[in-house]
């Protein structure tokens, strides 16, 4: 019998739910002490289509979903005849025989543990609610907590507290019948359990990437977030403007993504701070608006949440295709950071860290994720809400004191110039998109191009100084020191390499893992100093041309040894990424 | 509170001779004088185009933008800190052609601003092509044979989204232009001002002469300010006589008064330092 290892698979037709369904068998699993991954996939399209949410439970800490199900839940006959190959050996399958008649012969799985539950019989008669099928989910997932043993209860309080009172009420009945049906009918004889462990509570939290990205920054006061909704950043959007009142903030959905860099522009040159998020698509339309905060020296944050291009692409998938672009975008030269979480806990402190970066450095910030980083939930410890503090860098209180005018690009051994904000008595603010002088007026002179080309990139040097002498964690370092190969990734691969390399490390291949978290400005010290270390090297990559790859060959004039791409619009699985490690070792 | 000394700066003014930019640049400072503002109190946005060098001959915080913007940038500004008085400049290939969507939404979202189109009825900056308010015929350097599609109507568009404040001025008449800034500038929604500014390089059509044969002022004429409907009318007046003066007035409230949550403070006078999100993360268990 296999105890608290475990991966349910909940699929259906878009609309059904099923998003919710995983939410909430996942958010049960986690009070009974457990860590859980999900992960959803679905199309764009609001109804039929099919979706899918996957929750990996385990008594250890999880990274990401893994290439087998042990339990699939089929709220149609899609589901099963998409998924039936992904169950793992003895798993098991709840069905409505309603939708379809299954048998082992059939299935050519003598292994598999088949559990027809009357969803929608129950719901219509026992429940008698029959313009509420949906709530065939709920009986679905009381069966599931049934067939693996696991504590009604906790599933119990779980949708007492998500649910308004007369919701949560009828769907604990509808979980409760589906529950006695199945412990009657099939009790005792699965292979696969469920256990609360010492550690059950209300202790952990269960959370997106885009909801870590949104804790970051509200907890960095962010006073204005703008942002038009696309796919994966609406999620953001969402969590904003539902704390807006809370938190005495703004958050608004503006006319399209030109307004909303622009907005923020504005905010943050008043001296809030500001932010947007968007995808490829939106963020090809703020480009012109990011160059134009560079050369004004605005300090505004982004989040770009990556999706399979060119163009529309795949809107609702997820890749790691907009490397190059976030590095490169606008006209001329100008200094960017660009941050890569690759797991809840970094979407948090980097996001705190994002904004400080702009505000000391005066430059626009990137954080780069992607569709599988922030709509995947996970189990995590609550967040060290003082680890990082609030640095606003150089800003002047409410009197200018200084001689003379004020300058606001005033020339600086840093580069970066005390902010004074409009309103502040005796000075006045001149911000100007045309190359300009020190006090921001117009000036198309060479020498003065020169100058202040100079002092804006020379921002860069101070960063990088600043980066290695406070010890950001720029790039992180994973496994023993000693290995066959060095993986070197950036962003959601985190999850699944780190999975890999325990699968890898049980079978006594040991590999070690760079991640690198700091695109921008690009950490080639730390990175060289790795790479020349390793016996071999293998980038793993969501995307086809290995943009991380040709970074390292521009910093460090140097190859890699192995190349692991995929972007086919999925995330890599554990064990098929083990696998091609094991290849190119 | 500032003298018209003050908000002078040491950059050399390069519009043309007799460029009617001139006209709205003196009856803006005028009118900072008249409404006895601080020169830190006041942002002055503006964006790509002959009208967008105002931003570097007036003393006051300026944020000179990119083609197009000058709305959404002035609305970050304004919400983030409602105690500054904002004034957009914009263009009317500025604001009508690269920027039309964000005009439509801020006459609709009504944020407490005033903005200010420089409409010459051509691109001067770029040399002499056709804009959204270029008249029909119209024979520029894109439209060497004429422009085929009939002009833009900004202030019908102002009047049938809902727009609070809705006047037109004439560089020609910079003391005109003066009061009609003093009013936009105390009312408390979005105050839009689009502006008749001969290019005297380019617009051979559409000087100041011909203007100063065709406009006449509506409060001459009893216009009642608060009959939408009335104000509509008087849009589509063109040809021998055009209508200038305010159009339209309302006192609808701001995209501000229906946020309760920032009624009060602005929110760049919120502390930042230590925001408790602890009942956030609490939900979440």
């Amino acid at each position: 019998m296999h105890i608290n290892d475990f991966s349910f698979l909940i699929g259906g037709e878009a609309g059904a739910g099923i998003a919710r369904s995983g939410f909430l068998l996942a958010k049960a699993c986690m009070r009974g002490g457990l860590h859980v991954f999900g992960t959803n996939d679905y199309q764009s399209l609001i109804r039929g289509g099919h979706n899918f949410y996957v929750v990996r439970v385990s008594d250890r800490e999880v990274h990401s979903q893994t290439d087998y199900v042990n339990l699939l839940i089929a709220l149609n006959a899609e589901t099963v005849m998409l998924h039936k190959g992904d169950i793992a050996p003895a798993g098991g399958i709840i069905y409505d025989q309603e939708d379809q008649t299954l048998s082992l012969e059939k299935l050519g799985r003598t292994d598999l543990k088949l559990c027809p539950v009357p969803m929608r019989k129950i719901v219509i008669e026992k429940l008698k609610e029959p313009h509420s099928l949906i709530m065939r989910n709920t009986v679905a997932l009381g069966a599931a907590i049934a067939v693996t043993d696991y504590e009604f209860a906790l599933f119990e309080a779980v949708l007492r507290d998500t649910f308004k009172p007369e919701v949560a009420e009828s769907n604990i009945r509808a979980a409760r019948i589906g529950y006695d049906y199945a412990k009657e009918k099939f009790e005792g004889d699965f292979e696969y359990r469920l256990k609360k462990t010492s550690a059950a509570g209300k202790r952990r939290i269960f959370l997106s990437g885009n909801e870590a990205i949104g804790l970051g920054t509200l907890r960095a006061g962010c006073k204005f977030y703008v942002s038009y909704p696309m796919t994966p950043t609406t999620g953001l959007l969402h969590f904003m403007t539902a704390n807006e009142r809370d938190f005495h903030i703004i958050a608004m959905q503006p006319e399209g993504e030109i307004a909303a860099i622009n907005m923020i522009a504005g905010g943050a040159f008043a001296g809030a701070r500001a932010m947007t998020a968007t995808s490829g698509g939106g963020f090809c339309l703020m480009s012109e608006g990011l160059g134009m905060v560079g050369m004004t020296e605005t300090p505004v944050v982004i989040m770009v949440g990556q999706r399979p291009g060119p163009s529309t692409g795949l809107p609702t998938h997820s890749a790691q295709g907009d490397l190059r672009f976030v590095i490169h975008a606008a006209q001329g030269e100008f200094p960017r950071v660009v941050i890569a979480p690759g797991d809840v806990e970094e979407c948090f402190y980097e996001t705190m860290r994002a904004f400080n970066w702009a505000d000391k450095y005066q430059l626009p910030v990137i954080i780069l994720t992607d569709k599988y980083l922030v709509e995947s939930e996970v189990s995590a410890e609550p967040f060290d809400t003082n680890r990082v503090k609030v640095d606003r860098g150089l800003i002047m209180s409410d009197h200018y004191e200084g001689q003379g005018e004020y300058h606001r690009y005033e020339v600086t051994e840093t580069g970066v110039s005390p902010r004074a904000l409009p309103s502040t008595k005796g000075a006045v603010v001149h911000a100007n998109s045309d190359e300009h002088t020190e006090d921001g007026l117009t000036s198309e002179a060479p020498d003065v191009t020169t100058m202040m080309m100079d002092k804006r990139l020379r921002k860069l040097h101070w960063l990088r100084k600043e980066m290695e002498e406070r010890g950001v964690g720029t790039t992180k370092f994973y496994g023993p020191e000693e290995a066959l190969a060095t993986i070197v990734s950036w962003g959601s691969t985190k999850g699944p390499i780190r999975e890999a390399m325990d699968l890898l490390g049980s079978e006594g291949k040991a590999v070690s893992f760079l991640q690198v978290v700091y695109l921008q400005p690009f950490p080639k010290t730390r990175v060289e100093e790795v790479l020349n270390r390793a016996r071999k090297t293998i980038v793993v990559e969501s995307n086809s041309t290995s943009q991380l790859s040709s970074l390292i060959r521009d910093y460090l004039l140097r190859g890699v040894d192995h190349k692991i791409l995929k972007y086919d619009g999925r995330p890599f699985n554990p064990t098929a990424l083990s696998e091609r490690i094991k290849e190119a070792l | 509170m500032v003298g018209l000394k003050d908000l002078n700066t040491p950059t050399r003014v390069t519009w043309c001779p007799g460029c009617g930019n001139f006209g709205i640049l003196s009856a803006f400072k005028g009118a900072l004088v008249e409404l006895g503002l601080e020169r830190e109190q006041v942002v002055v946005v503006s964006g790509i185009g002959c009208h967008g060098k105002i931003s570097d001959y007036v003393n006051v915080n300026t944020f000179h933008g990119i083609h197009g913007r000058v709305l959404p940038l002035a609305t970050g500004i304004k919400l983030a800190n409602p105690d500054l008085v904002v004034f957009g400049f914009s263009g009317d290939a500025d604001c009508y052609d690269e920027g039309w969507d964000h005009f439509c939404h801020a006459v609709r979202r009504n944020i407490g601003m005033t903005l200010i189109v420089h409409n010459n009825m051509i691109l001067g900056l770029t040399t002499g092509q056709t804009t959204a308010t270029s008249q029909t015929g119209f024979r520029t350097k894109s439209t060497p044979f004429g422009s085929v599609v009939p002009p833009l109507n900004p202030i019908a568009h102002a009047l049938v989204s809902n727009g609070s404040f809705v006047a037109r001025g004439f560089a020609g008449d910079p003391k005109h232009l003066q009061g009609l800034i003093v009013q936009a500038a105390k009312h408390r929604g979005y105050n839009y001002i689009d502006v008749f500014q001969p290019c005297v390089t380019f617009n051979y059509l559409n000087t100041f002469e011909w203007f100063r044969q065709r406009v006449y002022k509506l409060e001459d004429t009893g216009h009642n300010v608060s009959d939408r409907q009335k104000a509509l009318e008087k849009s589509f007046e063109w040809g021998d006589h055009i209508p200038i003066g305010v159009f339209y007035k309302d006192d609808r409230p701001t995209f501000r008064d229906n946020l309760p949550q920032v009624k009060e403070v602005p929110l760049t006078k919120l502390p930042i330092e230590d925001v408790d999100i602890s009942r956030v993360i609490e939900s979440m268990k």
